[in-house]
């Protein structure tokens, strides 16, 4: 046990008097799914008016540690105390009589209901008669204090709405108050799915929450936003807490180095941009659908070409619109000279078999060279897999083992064997690395350039900023269309911003 | 970045513009197959279109739509029924021999019959079952009790159903007044009551049902239970009309409530159903499947060609209709 | 013991022990009499529902809503134009199997050009399919008498050692559905398919042609079944596959193939073939009546599917 690596620095307390509690405090919590132990005895609390930032690779144990706070995984030893009582039988209704509500990280509305309806499903006390007008205004309500603009009606049926909307719902749901309190609120990754405008609105309500005397606990992997909204700041590691400290205490590398991340991302730029490749053949060239001008989108070998602007721009829809493309051989007016393979960002409804082994999960993409005259060969199978796990580091003790057994940074990973160890000329990334940890990320980073270096092409749609200094060029979307093209050198998060708000067609 | 609204602006709006316009014309689909059936008997045969027409017409849609409902509960759960046929059958057997002879009994034997099928879906959640294995079980269970109660055809409906099935409003016959009934009272309660959301819910994601404290095994046991109800209430319904039982009486409504539910606009998984649309469903595979070929002069060896015919153009147009808004 | 515990979590396993206690009850109540002649019988009958378990448990295998309902009307119809095309004369015999194959081949595109043309779940698309085979059926094989040739029935009834050669020519072909299931592209895509259609199609799996190449197996699979069927009860009838939409159904099921798509197992169709056959024997043997027949068939489906247990959840 490294017990060395813990830092914990109490001075992080707030001393704000006695009447100072907490509103939740779990001690010694330990947790095991199967062989993998995901929490080592953690001890964690937070305190009334209080925002606690949360940090953690994927796999860290942040996401049980949340479920336990919220009552949907219950300690295998442990304490659970609330307001300094101590609760034996905690549960899901318990923790929202406490007053204890989550937003969780997988989507959780049902998408054949509407946005009121959405709401019922969390609030028992919305029933008799007049409950639907009740439950449209409770929900309506709280969308306009924390997103002023968001143009949703409590009408509108889950599955029709984007999924940045759907993600607005679902944290403004979670801070509507019925029969139950409301003290705290944790928030996993609820800017995943969000642009920079509604992300900052969301943020500075937490901030209006907390400075009300309510507590959250704020999970992120965009370390600025937990850097900047949060009062304290734990860190896990391997299933165990390894610093919590004022949030003042930290900086942006602190953070990563005590996470255990890698080197500081100033080495991608600088290695990027030594590595100018030289243009290589034609791989593809798109124009998106609702293109009116001449703009394109144009690939050769060799290159990564960043596909940015704001969510939902139409970016997905090109890069769909390729792979379709390569996939009928049809003429569409898209012209793609290579096999393409695809990294899916929603791993759960583009990516993963369920069903299947890791290495079968890797294998499928790559069939045909498998075979050993009309039967695919286990042996060759295991030798992909096998490869890949050593190349990108997959963490599993048996590449045989259901894919369900890895971390969702991992399984991201697996995808991205999958693409990689194809004979694809062409990689489309539909931003994958969607609430994937840093180390992971770094670590994919480096292998996309090699990869790039060797002639392939990437096509790289990303909503952090930050990852499009891995790319070559920069084309920003706005409304289904290419408004603008960037070369490395241009390219600055304000010029980003820019071309994605502006009015230019 | 002056607070440039995001996700708003026109792009969004029209998006949701036109999604509001594709459910609708989605909502409307089963509705204009119906008035697309009554127009070609109109056309075929104008003098159906009476009350005293339509009564003959729609003499069996009052079983169907209420089979229907039944497995449209169901599939709200993502489950499938393939027993409601026989199960119709089975009930038919008990109405017309002990509820009949000794009420009492009869009484007791349907609801203990509604019991089973809640029984049923507290099985399939609790031991997390295929229903449509279980189902395809119950079917035979089902039918063998129909065939021990009455081995064959036989029996006499009690004469209150008698009465009640050939009741004689004014103005508009009984089976449109019996449809709206059940489309209105299984809207309110299904679409509009807040328990009917949780029910639907569970079709939707049932693991954020759970999450919220919810009980999947109870929303599995009431949408069963429903389902057993209105399955009895179709097989009364049945022998109101057919005055006398035979086992094998209700075996083609499995199918038939199937198609009702999928006409009707309803999916086979996501909790996606609608009550008013499987009734509507129901009523045009009522007319279609008998008036319509009579009136068409359609020799009976190609009736049920011609019934499979009806099933793939209504779909066809709602394909048609649905791709354009695409 | 490892290994018996091994063979224990096999799915497939239970719908053998299954069979076997059936059959065990039924020589145990006829005091050993007749045991061998009732394997033969089941293995003659089982047979016709492996073949056409197997067409249905790929379709099933494809996810949920996928189901072959057209198989009853498929196997009619290909009973009648064999029995036609073979005209009770025995040098037509290949050309009336092909025939048969090619019916059902044809059903089974037809099947799947009304999913992808009119997108509307299989379940709905095979049923309307159906209607229309049903009546085409009725129309072509009206009063059909005609017996199917002599060296076609007795091939059907041909036996060695008491083994029907039929059963060893099905496990044969058994074995090459589960290598195709397992080793070939066909089967992993079908696999991927039933696990997620969106993630398959994006992974490079030809969604379509999969989806078309199992729709058109399982029709041909059910115009074998039909021609074997007409040569085995000694002619054609309208009537002649309608247990087995049930029956391909139950099959794949009990054997452990899962509902909800991408896991399927071939010998477990044939475990629950000759389960479900020995059952009906076994109520004969006993004497009952049809209704309790019916009612214990039923109820011993029930147990059975309970008693193995649910698909085990996913994630």
């Amino acid at each position: 046990m490294p017990n060395a690596d813990i830092v914990r620095l109490d001075g992080a307390e707030k001393h704000s008097g006695a009447a100072n509690m907490d509103i939740i405090r779990l001690d010694g919590a330990e947790k095991h799914f199967g062989a993998v132990r995901a929490l080592a005895g953690v001890d964690f609390h937070v305190g009334s008016g209080e925002c606690v930032g949360l940090v953690g690779h994927n796999g860290a144990g942040k996401s049980t540690l949340m479920h336990m706070v919220a009552g949907t995984l219950i300690p295998e030893s442990g304490q659970i105390a609330v307001r300094s009582r101590v609760e034996d039988n905690y549960s899901v209704p318990r923790a929202q009589q406490l007053g204890i509500r989550c937003v969780f990280q997988e989507l959780s509305l049902c998408p054949n209901l509407s946005v009121a309806e959405n709401t019922r499903i969390n609030h028992p006390a919305l029933r008799g008669l007049g409950w639907r007008r009740k439950a449209a205004d409770l929900i309506t309500a709280k969308l306009d204090e924390i997103f002023p603009d968001h143009s949703i009606s409590a009408a509108d049926i889950a599955s029709d709405l984007s999924i940045g909307k759907r993600q607005m719902v679902e944290v403004a749901r979670a801070f509507t108050v019925t029969q139950d309190p409301l003290e705290l609120v944790i928030l996993d990754e609820p800017t995943s799915s969000l642009d920079a405008h509604t992300a900052g609105q969301l943020l500075a309500f937490v901030r209006r929450f907390v400075a009300g005397g309510k507590s959250c606990i704020l999970i992120s992997h965009v370390l600025g936003e937990v850097l900047g909204n949060a009062d304290r700041i734990v860190v896990m590691r391997d299933g165990k807490v390894v610093a919590s400290d004022a949030a003042k205490a930290f900086d942006r590398d602190r953070l990563v180095t005590t996470m255990g991340g890698a080197e500081a991302r100033e080495k991608i730029a600088a290695e990027i941009a030594i590595q100018k490749p030289e243009t290589g053949p034609l791989r593809v060239r798109a124009r998106p659908a609702r293109q009116q001008d001449g703009n394109e989108l144009v690939a050769h070998a060799g290159e990564i070409i960043g596909l940015a602007g704001l969510a939902g721009h139409g970016q997905t829809d090109l890069l769909l619109a390729i792979f379709a493309a390569a996939a009928a051989r049809a003429k569409t007016g898209i012209e793609v000279t290579a096999p393409v393979a695809l990294v899916a960002g929603d791993r759960q409804s583009d990516g993963i078999f369920p069903q299947w082994s890791i290495a079968q999960n890797i294998g499928i993409r790559s069939l045909a060279r498998l075979r050993n005259g009309l039967l695919i060969s286990p042996q060759r199978e295991a030798e992909l897999a096998d490869f890949w796990q050593k190349k990108i580091g997959i963490r599993t003790p048996d590449m045989n083992n259901n894919i369900f057994s890895l971390s969702g940074g991992n399984q991201q990973k697996v995808l991205f064997a999958r693409a990689l160890g194809s004979d694809a000329k062409i990689v489309l990334m539909d931003d994958p690395m969607r609430g994937v940890d840093i180390g992971t990320k770094l670590e994919v980073y480096d292998l996309v350039r090699e990869e790039a270096g060797r002639g392939r092409t990437f096509l790289w749609y990303t909503t952090e900023t930050e990852e499009l200094d891995n790319c070559h060029h920069i084309y920003v979307f706005k409304n289904g269309r290419i408004v603008a093209k960037l070369g490395r050198d241009e390219l600055t998060e304000e010029k980003i911003i820019q071309s994605s708000f502006g009015d230019a067609a | 970045m002056t607070a440039a609204p995001v996700e708003t602006g026109p792009k969004s709006s029209s998006e949701r513009g036109a999604l509001a316009r594709a459910r609708l014309l989605r909502g409307l689909l089963p509705a204009m197959s119906l008035v697309l059936v009554l127009l070609a008997i109109a056309w075929l045969n104008p003098r159906a279109i009476s009350y005293f027409g339509f009564s003959l017409m729609l003499n069996l849609a009052v079983p169907i739509a209420l089979a229907t409902i039944a497995q449209m509960f169901v599939i709200a759960g993502n489950e499938l029924d393939l027993s409601i046929g026989t199960f119709v059958g089975f009930v038919g057997c008990v109405t017309a021999t002990w509820l009949k002879d000794t009420p009492l009994v009869g009484v007791l034997i349907l609801l203990g019959s509604i019991g089973v099928y809640a029984l049923l879906g507290a099985l399939i959640h609790l031991r997390n079952l295929p229903s449509i294995v279980v189902t395809l079980g119950m079917s035979f269970v089902w039918q063998g009790l129909a065939i021990l109660i009455l081995p064959k055809p036989g029996g006499k409906a009690p004469d209150w159903l008698l009465s009640l099935m050939a009741f004689k409003p004014p103005l508009v016959p009984f089976p449109i007044i019996a449809a709206l009934l059940i489309a209105a009272v299984v809207y309110f309660g299904l679409m509009r009551t807040s328990y009917g959301v949780i029910l639907r819910g569970s079709g939707g994601n049932a693991a954020v049902l759970e999450r919220a404290g919810w009980s999947l095994l109870k929303t599995k046991i009431v949408l069963f239970a429903l389902a057993g109800l209105f399955g009895v209430l179709s097989g009364m319904a049945l022998i109101g009309i057919t005055t006398s039982a035979d086992a094998n009486i209700g075996n083609g409504y499995t199918l038939l409530s199937i198609a009702g539910v999928i006409l009707g606009g309803g999916e086979f998984v996501g909790g996606r159903v609608s009550p008013i649309g499987a009734v509507i469903g129901a009523l045009t595979l009522a007319l279609a499947a008998s008036p319509l070929l009579t009136f068409m002069h359609i020799p009976p060896d190609w009736q049920v060609a011609a019934n499979g015919a009806i099933l793939i153009i209504v779909l066809a147009a709602r394909v048609l209709i649905s791709r354009r808004e695409r | 013991m490892a290994s018996l515990r091994l063979l224990l979590a096999k799915p497939w396993i239970w719908s053998f022990i299954g069979a076997l206690l059936v059959w065990l009850a039924t020589i145990t109540f006829t005091g050993g009499y007749g045991g061998g002649g009732m394997i033969t019988a089941a293995l003659s009958l089982a047979v016709f529902t492996v073949i056409v378990g197997v067409g249905q448990m790929f379709v099933i295998t494809l996810g949920p809503g996928n189901v072959d309902l057209s198989l009853p009307a498929n196997i009619g119809l290909a009973s009648a134009v064999a029995m036609k095309v073979m005209d009770g004369n025995d040098s037509m015999i290949a050309v009336g199997l092909l025939a048969a194959l090619a019916c059902g081949m044809a059903i089974g595109a037809a099947n799947y050009l009304l999913i992808w043309a009119l997108r509307i779940p299989p379940i709905i698309a095979t049923l309307s399919a159906s209607f229309i085979i049903q009546s085409i059926d009725i129309s072509y094989g009206r009063g059909l008498q005609i017996k199917p040739p002599p060296g076609f029935a007795s091939f059907t009834n041909w036996q060695i050692l008491g083994i029907p050669v039929l059963a060893i020519l099905t496990v044969l072909f058994s074995i090459g559905a589960a290598i195709a299931l397992q080793r070939m592209i066909y089967g992993r895509s079908v696999l991927a398919i039933g696990q997620n259609i969106r993630a398959a199609w994006l992974a490079g799996v030809n969604v379509g042609r999969i989806r078309f190449l199992t729709y058109t197996l399982s029709g041909a699979l059910g115009g074998l079944d039909g021609a074997l069927l007409a040569g085995y009860f000694r002619g054609a009838n309208v009537d002649i596959g309608n247990e087995y939409l049930l029956a391909s159904i139950a099959v794949v099921v009990i054997g452990g193939t899962s509902v909800a798509g991408g896991k399927a197992n071939v010998p477990g169709v044939w475990g629950a073939a000759l389960f479900l056959v020995l059952l009906l024997t076994m109520l004969n043997t006993f004497g009952v009546s049809a209704g309790v027949r019916l009612l214990l068939t039923g109820l011993i489906i029930v147990g059975v599917i309970t008693a193995a247990g649910g698909q085990t959840a996913l994630r």
